[in-house]
């Protein structure tokens, strides 16, 4: 590697169902300003864009970032614009690490965003494709069946689900941009409220949200000066088919493999004592047991009993989704930034009211397509 | 500067028309069903079969070469009851999505599960395709209104391996 | 700076309509062969990029689909960009430099025919300000030829001329679409399409797919006799309102071939991304591209426009020139949007 890189600015919207006081470009720029004003840098120290976002059809615009990439400082620069799915918002983030790590660039401005309100997002993915088997059961529907496998895999408690969801949405609470908040959440609530995907019910669900995200990213010159780096310890991408016979979608190889090579390259040899918090994308409630099995932090059948003994929660040994992650707000396209977003905030120190103490190393996270596309980073507070 | 109101947001109506057409593989498979057979494709590297018929082997990367017919029975691998109505489906609430794995094919398919109690519903459960009247048959998945269960007995969950 | 040089290439043959292959055939057939004729073994692509478009495909996740083509087994590290391939390699190249991969493939892939291609493009439009207007790209294409012809920097001769030259070099390309010999002053004597647009000035609708193999150092020099070696790659983007931009001009290649040190003195071939007659003419003047410089021995996109391909394709034949013999040093130029919103530049070397 070439060069060292580090998150020296951090901006993100508030999230909302319909953010109908701003346009597209509003929405950008809402994160971007505050990634600036961050790093303490203008638009003209910005050597190249790179935008994320989810499916064109969510807003209806084919490729938005031509007419984004001016109103974002673009013109005359590099601008790239990255689509991996759902984890988009972390490969976007790697992508523009890469430019530093390579050399090729100083100072990446990356931007992630999702304006579904704009068009109509439920009509996008259920286009009815002629020749192909009729949709049966919508968006959770893909995904609920893999959480039941888990549940009779694992022997997990029932509740297991409610109560991260309850923890993430405690946590939520302490986050000033997210965008479900429930002032007098309790397990209660979450436990009775609608079956939508039988084992998913309503309160263990993500909403879907209006939103951006955005980073500054800098080389080792410009991270030494700036107040507080998060410095990039490794990043690793892996992708495998959406099926194939005898496909794990559980506990799927790819997410794997992509935190083994992780570790390897930040020098981890023991995740759980060695990361301090993780962010992880956590659509549906189950799927924290599930990554915590898949990232290495608990044995194959374990990771409900961190989520049960409290081990995930933010005063525990190994706080996750600390945001309220994307149980609390998901802009698709944003929403794996915003996990890498929030691992850089823990080790700078700029959490807020969330903040681990002593946060030093963290896990950004995020997966996407049918749990085959996965993206994640390491960061730390001082450079690897 | 005008009294007129600000304006907030516009709508703009947009219409795309797209002619969808099918691959090879696709359309041999789409064949097939007009006569009430259902046909995957065996990878030459992996040798597992896939259905429905596809170009690809998606693990190995290469075409598929031998067609061959499965069966319209199967056995639940996984499902889930939904609650919740989704758009362009219009369904009586709850009902079951099934993950099934046709004998003879090594991939389950996601499918509509009818004619029993969403409590019912098992993993290892064996159930069977219900059929249009043989005059509406098309090349069309619709020809499969849906799955039943077909009475047989349930398959043990170990027998399942690494399906579930 | 490693250094990096493109050792395969494959596309298909481009067609108006593709019947009957599907987007996973066309990938599978072009992945394959770029992969064996790289000579390098699968396991050792470490870094695999991919170019394509929703809406060109007409269903949201529609790159997800290409995966099946890969045999991505066990997992790869892949990514995907919603531009054109030339992009992707960039992406891909990008790995390269930073260590992560010593060889990776960067393919695209569209079948424009399942749409209709000039409105689909009209979705690429601002979508408060432009798009409502209902403008289409063979539309905006003529605003831009209007504007250089009524600036006297083109001619509808010279317009004509660059169409003739590209078919009749189409003639060699195999998978190239529109080809022939035909005659300036009988193009010129064709109605108006879209004014002061003929037909010729427009590129074919064309359905395809294609890959290219690059890899580092001594992975290229094991593999290939003659690597064509990427001695320097650039992109920038313009402003998206026309009404702000000079579109008789096109500042962002001509700091693109800065960046890159685009001699056109040490050149011998450039393959141009040019979808219409006017924006060669425009580009070829960017670049201060002069006689010496063969333009588009492939026939360029006038001759095959797969879209999200054409501009990977570009670099793919400049990158056999060098292989050939037929130039030592030639420059591959991309774009996407409306009227050469962006553009990339990469210049190629052989030994």
């Amino acid at each position: 590697m070439a060069e060292r890189c580090a998150v020296i600015g951090v901006g993100q919207t508030r999230h909302e169902s319909k953010r109908i006081d701003v346009s597209q470009v509003g929405l950008v720029r809402e994160a971007a300003l505050r990634a600036l004003e961050d790093a303490d840098l203008t638009w003209k120290d910005i050597d190249a864009l790179v935008i994320g976002k989810a499916p064109d059809l969510f807003e209806g615009v084919m490729m938005p970032e031509l007419f984004l990439a001016e109103v974002l400082g673009g013109t005359g620069k590099p601008m790239l614009r990255v689509h991996t799915a759902g984890s988009v918002g972390g490969s976007t983030a790697i992508v523009a690490a890469s430019l530093i790590e390579a050399g090729v660039h100083e100072r990446v401005l990356t931007v992630a965003y999702e304006k579904q309100s704009e068009s109509n997002a439920m009509w996008a993915l259920s286009i009815r494709m002629p020749f192909q088997q009729a949709l049966v059961a919508g968006a959770g529907g893909f995904f609920a069946p893999l959480i039941r496998s888990y549940m009779r895999r694992s022997g997990a408690p029932e509740d297991t689900g409610i109560r991260v969801a309850l923890k993430d949405r405690i946590n939520a609470l302490k986050n000033p941009y997210a965008h479900l908040r429930f002032p007098n959440i309790d397990f209660d609530q979450i436990a009775e409220s609608p079956m939508l995907w039988d084992p998913i019910r309503y309160l263990e669900t993500c909403p879907s949200s209006d939103g951006a995200c955005a980073l500054v990213l800098s080389d080792q010159a410009g991270a030494r000066r700036a107040p507080r780096p998060a410095w990039v310890h490794a990043t690793a991408m892996r992708t495998e088919p959406t099926q194939f016979a005898g496909r794990d979608q559980v506990n799927p190889q790819a997410g794997k493999d992509c935190a083994r090579d992780l570790y390897a390259k930040a020098g981890i040899s023991n995740p759980r004592r060695e990361i301090d918090c993780a962010e992880i994308y956590v659509p549906f409630s189950w799927f924290e047991p599930m990554w915590l099995e898949n990232l290495g932090f608990a044995p194959e059948g374990e990771g409900w009993r961190m989520t049960y003994d409290g081990v995930t929660a933010l005063d525990g040994d190994l706080p996750v989704n600390m945001s309220g992650g994307v149980l609390s707000s998901n802009p698709i396209g944003a929403s794996g930034m915003l996990r890498f977003a929030e691992a850089a905030n823990q080790v700078r120190g700029m959490a807020g009211e969330h903040q681990v103490d002593g946060a030093r190393k963290a896990l950004g996270h995020a997966y996407g397509g049918g749990s085959q596309y996965f993206s994640m980073w390491i960061v730390g507070d001082e450079p690897r | 500067m005008s009294d007129a109101p600000s304006v907030k947001s516009i709508i703009t109506p947009t219409r795309l028309e797209y002619e969808f057409r099918v691959g090879g593989a696709h359309a041999e498979f789409l064949a097939s069903l007009a006569e009430g057979k259902l046909i995957g494709k065996r990878c030459p590297g992996c040798e597992k079969v896939y259905f429905p018929a596809r170009a690809s082997c998606p693990r190995c990367g290469i075409a598929m070469s031998e067609s061959v017919e499965v069966s319209d029975r199967g056995t639940v691998t996984t499902f889930c009851i939904v609650r919740v109505p989704s758009e362009n489906i219009d369904l009586k609430l709850p009902y079951c999505a099934a993950n099934i794995l046709l004998d003879g094919s090594d991939l389950p398919l996601i499918a509509l599960l009818q004619e029993c109690e969403a409590q019912d519903v098992c993993i290892g459960m064996r159930v069977q395709a219900v059929w249009k009247p043989k005059s509406e048959w098309g090349p069309t998945f619709e020809n499969i209104r849906y799955f039943r269960p077909s009475g047989e007995p349930d398959v043990a969950a170990e027998m399942l391996g690494a399906w579930i | 700076m490693r250094d990096v040089a493109v050792v395969s290439f494959a596309q298909t043959p481009y067609k108006r309509r593709e019947n009957t292959r599907s987007e996973v055939e066309m990938v599978m057939s072009v992945v394959a062969q770029a992969i064996a004729d790289s000579g390098i073994p699968k396991r050792e692509i470490g870094f695999t990029c991919s170019g394509s478009s929703d809406y060109i495909a007409g269903q949201a996740f529609a790159f997800v689909g290409a995966v099946d083509a890969l045999g991505a087994w066990p997992p790869i590290s892949e990514s995907h960009v919603e531009m054109d391939g030339a992009w992707a390699l960039y992406e891909a190249w990008v790995k390269i430099q930073c260590g992560m991969a010593d060889a990776a493939l960067a393919f695209a892939f569209g079948r424009s025919s399942m749409g209709t291609l000039p409105e689909t493009l009209t979705m690429q439009l601002d979508p408060y300000t432009l798009a409502p207007l209902g403008v289409d790209a063979v539309g905006m294409a003529a605003l831009q030829a209007r504007a250089a012809l009524d600036a006297g920097t083109v001619t509808e001769e010279a317009m004509a001329e660059v169409a003739v030259r590209s078919r009749r070099d189409a003639k060699a390309n195999p998978e190239a679409q529109l080809k022939g010999d035909f005659e300036v002053e009988k193009l010129l004597a064709e109605p108006y399409w879209v004014s002061p647009l003929r037909k010729h000035d427009c590129p074919p609708i064309s359905d395809g797919a294609a890959a290219v193999v690059i890899a580092a150092d001594d992975v290229a020099r094991r593999v290939h006799r003659n690597p064509a070696w990427i001695r320097a790659i650039d992109h920038r983007i313009e402003p998206h309102q026309p009404g702000i931009r000079n579109l008789t001009r096109s500042p962002s290649v001509t700091l693109a071939g800065q960046k890159t040190h685009a001699d056109p003195a040490h050149l011998d071939v450039a393959e141009l991304h040019a979808p219409f007659t006017h924006q060669e003419l425009i580009l070829r003047r960017a670049l201060e591209l002069g006689d010496g410089v063969r333009i588009n021995p492939s026939g360029g996109a006038l001759a095959a426009n797969p879209m999200m391909v054409a501009g990977l394709a570009r670099i793919g034949e400049a990158a056999r020139q060098i292989w050939s013999g037929g130039a030592r040093r030639a420059l591959a130029h991309a774009t996407q949007g409306h009227c050469l919103q962006q553009n990339l530049v990469c210049i190629l070397e052989g030994n």
